[in-house]
């Protein structure tokens, strides 16, 4: 039991636990199924500088702290105790373009190659790990919602900005891939 | 956006609801007060959700590059299925008028359409395709112990911060 729970987890299952996630936040408290809020509501709670857009009650929001806590923790146990010894098996033609580029190690979930503290101050590093981040940041929150509040909460209650606001993700994810990704990663 | 208070609000609370509201998809207008602790649930679903995270492998970089690159169904069947569940969840919900577990009536805000989610989305896809990660898997591959990605998420909260603060320029 406990070695098939250390394997990788099958799509169908993530996605359904996944997608549970949408009746339980509504049934247990009315809330709506969104994470990217949660950086907001730290800057309300930290940092507001009397910017109208940070200036509201967002103990009224905690729960999502609460949430994203929680997914910390859960993160923690699934990689301490639950973790999978064998290096990722990636799509062959992923791994091979990936190798040319020299991202060679898979043991872990991100490569070691460029999430690692002594890349932070590398040019390559420095756009993967803070500009990335800013662009993620600020991209969630002026989209209104990040791929959990878009894509899954947005289309399950069948709002057509959120299919708008999920079709700009991809696209914006294709375009960084396949032709700015490519001259990053030889920086 | 309509909201269904139970008592007449106060000033204060449309006005800190209407700043609330700002490009938000959630927002929470539940007229319970619970303790502190009621927020515990919320943890304990996160932990779940967090443990799927790490062993589906969805807060792996890897992952994202292949789902942008088309050489891997995983990433698009866990999105699929996980709206296909949601959406199933949405329908019966609304269907047979399922109230919450403490008898409220379940409200979910429509979301109205502006230009942040042409621009915004666009600059958001842009970012997870780099770091190969949506806020949710920040959190979580901090928590599962790439210490380095703290400096990923301060810089999530920076680029909200400055959103907040150049908001009102930006075409919406």
């Amino acid at each position: 039991m406990l070695d098939a729970i250390k394997q990788p987890w099958p799509w169908y299952v993530a996605g359904a636990l996944i997608g549970l996630t949408v009746p339980y936040l509504l049934l247990v408290g009315n809330k709506t199924f969104g994470i990217s809020s949660s950086l907001r509501h730290l800057c309300a709670a930290c940092i507001p500088a009397n910017i109208k857009f940070f200036k509201y009650d967002w103990k009224k929001e905690v729960w999502n702290l609460f949430f994203v806590g929680g997914i910390a923790a859960g993160a923690f146990i699934g990689a301490q105790l639950l973790s999978n010894p064998d290096p990722i098996v990636l799509a062959e033609p992923t791994q091979a373009y990936l190798a040319t580029k020299g991202i060679t190690d898979t043991t872990h979930l991100l490569p070691s190659e460029i999430f690692a503290w002594d890349q932070l101050f590398t040019l390559r590093g420095f756009i993967f790990l803070v500009a990335g981040g800013f662009l993620v940041g600020f991209g969630t929150r002026y989209a209104g919602g990040c791929t959990s509040g878009h894509a899954i909460m947005g289309l399950s209650s069948l709002q057509w900005p959120s299919l708008v606001a999920t079709v700009m993700f991809m696209l914006g994810g294709i375009i960084m891939t396949w032709f700015i990704l490519p001259s990053i990663l030889t920086l | 956006m309509e909201h269904t208070f139970q008592h007449k609000p106060t000033a204060q609370e449309l006005a800190d609801l209407k700043a609330r509201e700002l490009d938000a998809i959630c927002v929470n207008e539940s007229e319970l007060k619970h303790p502190w602790w009621h927020n515990l649930k919320y943890s304990a679903w996160g932990i779940l959700f967090g443990i799927v995270f790490v062993k589906a492998e969805i807060i792996s970089w890897f992952r994202i590059q292949e789902m942008f690159r088309f050489e891997s169904f995983h990433m698009y069947g866990v999105i699929g299925t996980a709206v296909v569940v949601g959406l199933i969840s949405v329908q019966l919900i609304q269907r047979f008028k399922v109230k919450t577990v403490h008898g409220e009536t379940v409200h979910i805000p429509d979301k109205t359409f502006n230009k942040g989610q042409v621009y915004g989305a666009l600059l958001f896809g842009l970012g997870w395709a780099v770091t190969g990660a949506c806020p949710g898997p920040l959190f979580a591959q901090m928590g599962a112990g790439f210490s380095v990605i703290i400096v990923t998420f301060l810089s999530a909260v920076a680029g909200t911060w400055v959103y907040g603060l150049v908001r009102e320029k930006l075409p919406h």
